[in-house]
């Protein structure tokens, strides 16, 4: 019973990952149809900063912890901008380009990353409490777990309040159904661009200072690595889906800690085959609205 | 009804031609829309008319010269070229748009589509509540779940929740019931009274009670520029251009003839 809570909480947590980054690449392809593969950037960076930010602060407090964090959601919200802005916004409408741009961001930021901070991982440490765990039936949860949870449920919630109570969201909201029509009605929808780019580069670059204290170091790979799944979660819940992507990424990183523990570290086989089946049975993915 | 003739101009379009995904669909449209009353743009299906609406409004790749005389900035003389603009700044020019197929936002509600279509500092929200009650008394409900007649009212709606000086209006009555068809032209013969409409359609009882002036499109060409009404008794030309015979055309039911009950 315990083992099953742990996997539970501890796959929750991970998927409070996967969403992290999957909630900005969902909305990035909802309203743009642009496969971010820079996506994974937005989160390293993110980690980095977030670790800076502990560093130069220089205590392991809860004070510092929040500031990295916010700053780390700040950091990848410009970059993110900064990139619709400067890259994607001149190959409006041409989609195989934007992928291209985008890879190649990926890898230069990759580089960049590892000529500034070095190819080593860096090993963070953050408020003690964090690196302890907490019983519960049984079960010894690491409490980053229930961080991860509560950061990306409040993340979760401040993009449906934002979609729902502010213009932009509205106008990102009608956009992913119908972008031409938007524009028909007199909207810059260029604009809403950036914004959907920021958020998603806010919420992952939460996700790479709590991923950070997941894995317990920073390496210009982690959200590369992060970001394969993420799109997986984002295919299965239906691209341009926010609840679709919530529901997918409990469902992936819960059955992916199943069956890393009960079929012999299948996790990463098991998601994939998941992929197969969700695309064979139902291509739109579980909410996506159209193929 | 007067031929239109006379009256001033609020666009011309000149040598306009469209692709869509690399396919010619207007090949050079050339014509002139009056400041006032409803001018329909007719031909049978698959001619170009909506190609036609869209490449104005810069929704499709075009050329050729389409000019607006409605800026009341820059004066009437000059007019402003549009064929050179982004959509979202010719529509706030002042051109209200209602597309075909209604394109309204089904997941948003009805309270919410409105509220993106408004673009005036003081929308008109009670004048479309006055043409539209039907909509008011749903407020909360999603776009989606409306009937076909009530997605057209609230398409109709966003474009003249704001002051237009021109509405291009594409197939208002497109798979509508009859009784909803007379609603929809009651709405466009309300706003005509203030705003010139270029009107798509293919129902001939609604252009003969709406329409002062005709341009006829085909194979992507404008073939034919009139009265409307005199187009629409002329069999021959019905038939022709439009490819319908002379009982969907030649009703001498006059302007009531939209409404069936």
């Amino acid at each position: 019973m315990s083992t099953v809570i742990l996997l539970l909480i501890t796959g929750l947590g991970l998927g409070a990952l996967y969403f992290l980054i999957a909630s900005g690449l969902s909305l990035i392809y909802g309203l743009m149809g642009v496969l971010n593969f820079a996506h994974g950037s937005f989160l390293t960076l993110g980690a980095y900063i977030g670790w800076e930010v502990a560093r130069v602060l220089g205590a392991d407090n809860w004070a510092v912890f929040i500031a990295s964090v916010l700053v780390g959601a700040a950091v990848g919200a410009a970059f993110a901008a900064a990139t619709e802005f400067f890259l994607i916004r001149k190959l409006y409408e041409r989609h195989i380009e934007q992928v291209l741009v985008t890879v190649g961001l990926a890898l230069a930021s990759v580089a960049l990353f590892d000529g500034i901070w070095g190819t080593d991982p860096i090993y963070v440490t953050g408020p003690s409490w964090l690196g302890g765990t907490t019983e519960i039936l049984g079960a010894s949860i690491p409490n980053n777990r229930f961080i991860l949870i509560l950061a990306s449920v409040l993340v979760l919630l401040g993009i449906v309040a934002f979609l729902k109570y502010t213009r932009y969201g509205l106008i990102i909201r009608a956009g992913v159904e119908n972008r031409s029509m938007v524009t028909a009605l007199g909207i810059d929808v260029r604009r809403a661009f950036t914004v959907v780019f920021a958020i998603g580069g806010a919420a992952a670059g939460v996700g790479g200072v709590l991923a950070s204290s997941y894995y317990g170091y920073v390496s210009s790979g982690i959200g590369g690595s992060l970001l394969i799944f993420a799109f997986i979660v984002t295919v299965i819940g239906g691209l341009g889906s926010l609840s679709g992507a919530a529901i997918a990424a409990a469902l992936v990183a819960v059955l992916q800690q199943f069956a890393n523990f009960y079929l012999g570290g299948t996790g990463d086989f098991v998601v994939v085959l998941l992929l197969a089946v969700v695309l064979l049975v139902r291509p739109s993915g579980l909410l996506g609205s159209k193929a | 009804m007067s031929s239109g003739n006379s009256t001033a101009t609020i666009l011309t379009v000149r040598g306009l031609s469209a692709k869509i995904a690399g396919q010619q669909v207007v090949e050079d449209v050339s014509f002139d829309v009056p400041s006032t009353g409803v001018t329909a743009l007719l031909g049978r299906n698959g001619v170009g008319k909506t190609s036609t609406i869209k490449g104005i409004l810069g929704l499709i790749e075009r050329r050729g010269e389409v000019t607006f005389f409605g800026d009341g900035a820059s004066g009437n003389a000059a007019g402003v070229r549009l064929d050179r603009q982004r959509t979202h700044r010719i529509v706030q020019r002042g051109i209200g748009y209602v597309p075909e197929d209604r394109e309204v936002f089904s997941k948003l509600t009805v309270a919410e589509n409105l509220r993106l279509a408004e673009r005036d500092a003081n929308p008109r929200r009670d004048f479309v509540a006055e043409l539209f009650p039907d909509l008011v008394a749903r407020p909360g409900q999603l776009a989606g779940t409306l009937s076909g007649g009530q997605q057209q009212m609230l398409s109709l709606a966003r474009a003249l929740i704001n002051t237009n000086k021109l509405l291009l209006v594409d197939e208002p009555t497109k798979g509508l019931a009859p009784i909803i068809v007379g609603e929809v032209a009651d709405a466009l013969a309300e706003a005509a009274k203030t705003v010139p409409v270029l009107l798509v359609e293919q129902n001939l009882q609604v252009v003969r009670r709406l329409a002062a002036g005709a341009i006829v499109i085909e194979g992507g060409r404008v073939v034919h520029t009139g009265d409307a009404n005199e187009l629409l008794e002329d069999d021959d030309m019905t038939r022709r251009f439009l490819g319908v015979h002379a009982e969907a055309g030649g009703q001498k039911s006059a302007d009531s003839g939209a409404t069936t009950s």
